[in-house]
């Protein structure tokens, strides 16, 4: 099947198989191997992405889905080199220790601000229960959400 | 003036990480990330049985089917690739034949049977459904302890399931058990777990026919033991085989090994001349990476009316699985070590009887044989305190050894570095308010709420370790040089993956030869760059690789003040080092150490019989283990109705001795309290009565989530070690070792009001719910 699909700003346009999954058109088609893979079963959260402003989990939606759609990855995050305040967040407060849930869970997080500019430290945990990281205990994750949040309601006011 | 304007030093602060901005952005490599024109992509075909004798394979339809470009089965490949290798050296060890494809019969679920390579990861995929293989079903083990006692014989030529028993420990337990006051005991499971590590295994293996090269990205602790091991078992001249771990997405032990795979892939590559690459599936994951923990036993303590501990005894079960991977029976020979917690015991023996299961092996998953030591202690101390009717922390107190008492020798043959358990325990009951919190939980308590506190005091044994105490070599590598330009190149033989020693081997040279952090830069990982190493586990990286680079850099540092005197026309007695400068000249004329850097290269001026170049290598082998330790308290509350167990403060006070990076060593022990709490509470491993893994996803196997897990509080004492000049000792593993006793502590103790004396962990909220309801 023939889809066009906005990524990053960029349009993407293939054939692509029915069955081929959103995450393996962003890493294999589009090679953007940011968006990682840990359970292809929509548990772990590391291959999350927005999908137009939403974020899904792109191991359990197909690429014909998200025909016609926008879909932010972690490479499209930072603009004109300027790193995107929650990454600026996991960064400062080291939220990340192998990394490899980390795109996963910064995007997790965009989608979570985007719906709640001021969330609780209970409703940060709330928001991130779809994503798994084994290595950092969750704490620094949920210090590095609660910096960008401030960050960004600053830059709104 | 110094090179880099600095005089405050990096080592002791929390730089932030330099590994990060790549990460951060998705632009990290792993495995998978790595793109090879022409690969080829392999599935398994895996045993659906724990126990099957395989009458044939018939693979003539997958060959045709689209995409697939050959399969391979064990009969394929019979005396073409060597076993998967077990570097553990027991007494008496049986050790059966582990081939990297089945042959012949199948011993767990999950174990690889045929291996399809085809031109996409979907074709491969869909081509395993065509594989027709007659299994036959045999009897299964899937009980370790009834295993030992006789039943179904996994393999044959053996007799009996029994692969070793292990005998540990120093002392007359008999004559301390005679003569004691009061004997407690109790039998302990600890669960079988599941690493999960985020990343999966991966492999992409490259083999060029005309240079006769392989190349192997794999997601491994350990690249140059498994270069070591692969070429053997593959049959490649070692220096021909060079093993890349790119960033590595977690291990915790579940990548210190060498897995079928990986030799299977390099000599698929060998066959077809081409890249091929497997990812591995969270599935197979859970089936066929290494599991931890597993052990069931009894424990006992003996102690005088007073609290005084005079011996302590544990008789166990491993559950091996059903073949060694490379550090399978060694595991909880570490049991073993650390049965003395950090107590004074006078007497200590360990009979460990580990047994064949059909499963898939344990190996180390972070602690690694400590975390079962230090949750039979703590749970024991407990226990006897509550018998003996004595405050937990005073019979803890009572038999900690004073700092004055280090080198503490120890009834397991051990001799503990240094240590201050005392202020440990005082710093952290100072942070809960113990005295007051008692009081507390006693209104509660009359209040019907159930309201437990939990401490636990742990040592634990890091930095691995002395070689002769290792299956293969305990020491590590690093060379530190300075290029041309002043950039200084440190190349580790530890090999990071997650823990930061990009950063924090930075500030170390950084500091030493007095140069700005960003001008270092850290190679790890890479055999065909990087100097023999041992690798990352065991909490050594810092204290045995980081020592490593403090003297490779001493030792470059001395090479360079050569040069130095020279350029300043001095005696070498002369010159001093200091912020990146020398100087000493009766001029007052100085040199950069770039400057010097320069110089070396260019050669043109150097003292006479110089060696040109600036760079220097050191392997340095440890005289002993470290021994970090700490106090960890848990205060929790139980759900009367519902038997949920709610988190109120988890405080931790670890000393790992001095410190490099705080914010990295919060980290680790954040991470390790996390995985010690998922195993108190949620995760488990369950294989049911036909040896079926039942937790072979995530939705089964709980791995806490944020909103399960608690804020913690932290604090940390420094004891510094004089095992190496860092005085540093390790911490990738304390936060598992000493928070699981501490949780379990602090549930059994709010459930007092129902003569509750043990629960086996998981405490999932049923069991704790059957406690109260009395069902």
């Amino acid at each position: 099947m023939k889809i066009s699909l906005e990524i990053n700003g960029k349009k993407h346009e293939a054939d692509v198989e029915p069955r081929l999954l959103l995450v393996h058109f962003l890493r294999d088609v589009a090679n953007l191997t940011g968006t990682h893979i840990g359970c292809e079963t929509s548990l772990c959260g590391a291959c999350t992405v927005l999908l137009d402003d939403a974020a899904i989990k792109s191991c359990t939606v197909l690429a014909v889905q998200a025909d016609g759609c926008r879909v932010t990855t972690i490479e499209g995050l930072a603009s004109a080199g300027e790193l995107h305040p929650v990454q600026k967040g996991f960064w400062e407060h080291h939220g990340l220790q192998c990394g490899y849930c980390t795109p996963g869970m910064i995007m997790a997080a965009c989608g979570l601000l985007r719906e709640n500019l001021s969330p609780s430290e209970a409703e940060i945990r709330e928001g991130l229960e779809g994503n798994l990281c084994r290595c950092t205990g969750y704490q620094n994750i949920v210090d590095a959400v609660e910096s960008a949040a401030r960050e960004m309601a600053g830059a709104v006011k | 003036m110094s090179s880099n304007g600095k005089n405050e030093k990096y080592v002791g602060r929390p730089v932030k990480r330099t590994e990060d901005p790549r990460l951060i952005q998705g632009l990290g490599h792993y495995v998978d990330d790595i793109r090879l024109a022409g690969e080829l992509y392999v599935a398994f075909l895996r045993s659906p049985y724990a126990h099957a004798r395989i009458n044939s394979i018939n693979t003539d339809a997958a060959r045709n089917a689209s995409g697939v470009v050959a399969i391979f089965t064990g009969s394929d490949i019979e005396g073409r690739v060597g076993n998967v290798p077990t570097a553990a050296a027991l007494e008496g060890l049986k050790v059966p034949k582990y081939p990297v494809l089945a042959l012949g019969k199948v011993f767990f679920v999950g174990q690889p049977v045929a291996a399809v390579v085809a031109t996409s990861r979907y074709a491969a995929r869909d081509a395993v459904d065509h594989i027709e293989v007659d299994f036959e079903p045999l009897d299964v083990v899937v009980d370790a302890e009834a295993a030992a006692q006789g039943g179904p014989v996994i393999h044959h030529d053996f007799g009996d399931n029994i692969a070793y028993v292990h005998r540990a420990g120093i002392g007359d337990v008999d004559a301390a058990f005679a003569s004691a006051d009061k004997i407690v005991a109790q039998k302990m499971h600890h669960q079988r777990l599941a690493p999960i590590s985020l990343e999966p295994r991966g492999v992409l293996a490259s083999f060029l026919p005309g240079e006769q090269q392989l190349t192997l990205w794999t997601s491994t602790q350990i690249p140059h033991l498994l270069r070591t091991q692969v070429a053997i078992m593959i049959g490649l001249p070692e220096n021909k085989v060079r093993v890349i771990a790119p960033e590595v997405g977690g291990g915790f032990g579940s990548k210190l090994n060498v897995y079928a795979e990986e030799a299977l892939l390099s000599f698929i590559s060998m066959q077809l001349h081409k890249p091929v690459k497997w990812i591995e599936t969270r599935r197979e994951n859970m089936s066929a990476t290494i599991h931890g923990r597993a052990q069931s036993g009894v424990a006992e303590l003996a102690l005088k009316n007073d609290g005084t501990i005079l011996g302590l005894r544990y008789t166990v079960t491993a559950d091996l699985g059903a073949y060694h991977q490379l550090l399978t029976p060694a595991i909880p020979t570490l049991t073993g070590l650390m049965l003395s917690g950090c107590y004074k015991i006078p007497a200590i023996s360990m009979v460990c009887t580990g047994v064949f299961t059909n499963k898939m092996a344990t190996d180390a998953y972070r602690g690694a044989g400590r975390p079962e030591a230090t949750y039979v202690v703590e749970r024991l101390m407990d226990i006897a305190a509550q018998e003996l009717g004595i405050d937990p922390v005073e019979l803890r107190r009572k038999n900690f050894p004073t700092p004055d008492e280090f080198p503490f020798a120890t009834a397991t043959g051990l001799f503990y570095d240094s240590g201050n358990y005392q202020a440990a325990l005082d710093r952290a009951l100072a942070m809960v308010d113990y005295d007051k919190l008692r009081e507390i939980q006693k209104s509660d308590t009359a209040a019907g709420r159930l309201v437990g506190i939990g401490v636990s005091t742990y040592v634990e044994i890091c930095a691995l370790g002395p070689s002769a105490a290792m299956p293969a070599g305990g020491w590590e590598s690093a060379t530190v040089r300075i290029e041309p330009t002043g950039k200084v190149t440190v190349m580790t033989g530890a090999s990071p993956h997650g823990q930061g020693q990009e950063t924090s081997f930075a500030q170390i040279t950084a500091d030493m030869l007095g140069v700005d952090l960003n001008d270092v830069y850290v190679i790890h990982g890479d055999t065909g760059i990087v100097q023999y190493g041992i690798g990352t586990f065991g909490s050594r990286a810092t204290a045995v690789g980081g020592t490593a680079v403090v003297y490779a850099t001493e030792k470059l540092i001395s090479k360079a003040t050569k040069i130095a005197a020279h350029l300043l026309t001095t005696d070498e007695e002369n010159v001093t080092f200091e912020n990146g400068v020398f100087s000493g000249a009766p001029d007052d004329k100085q040199v950069t150490i770039q400057q010097v850097a320069l110089a070396a290269h260019l050669a043109s001026n150097l003292p006479p019989d110089t060696e040109p170049g600036l760079s220097a290598t050191y392997f340095f082998e440890p005289k002993n283990f470290t021994f970090p330790f700490g106090a960890h308290i848990c205060i929790v509350e139980v759900d009367r109705d519902t038997g949920d167990i709610r988190i109120k403060r988890y405080v931790a006070v670890d000393d790992c001795g001095k410190v490099i990076n705080p914010l990295l060593v919060e980290g680790q022990v954040h991470g390790g309290i996390a995985q010690g709490l998922g195993q108190a509470l949620f995760e488990e491993v369950v294989y049911d009565e036909n040896g079926q893994l039942i937790t072979g996803t995530l939705m089964d196997y709980a791995v806490p989530k944020a909103h399960q897990l608690p804020r913690y509080e932290l604090d940390r004492t420094e004891t510094p070690t004089d095992v190496n000049p860092l005085g540093v000792k390790g911490v990738g593993e304390a936060g598992t070792i000493g928070s699981t006793p501490a949780i379990v502590n602090a549930v059994i103790d709010a459930l007092r009001p129902f003569g509750v004396k043990h629960i086996d962990m998981p405490l999932r909220p049923e069991k704790i719910w059957r406690v109260i309801s009395n069902q």
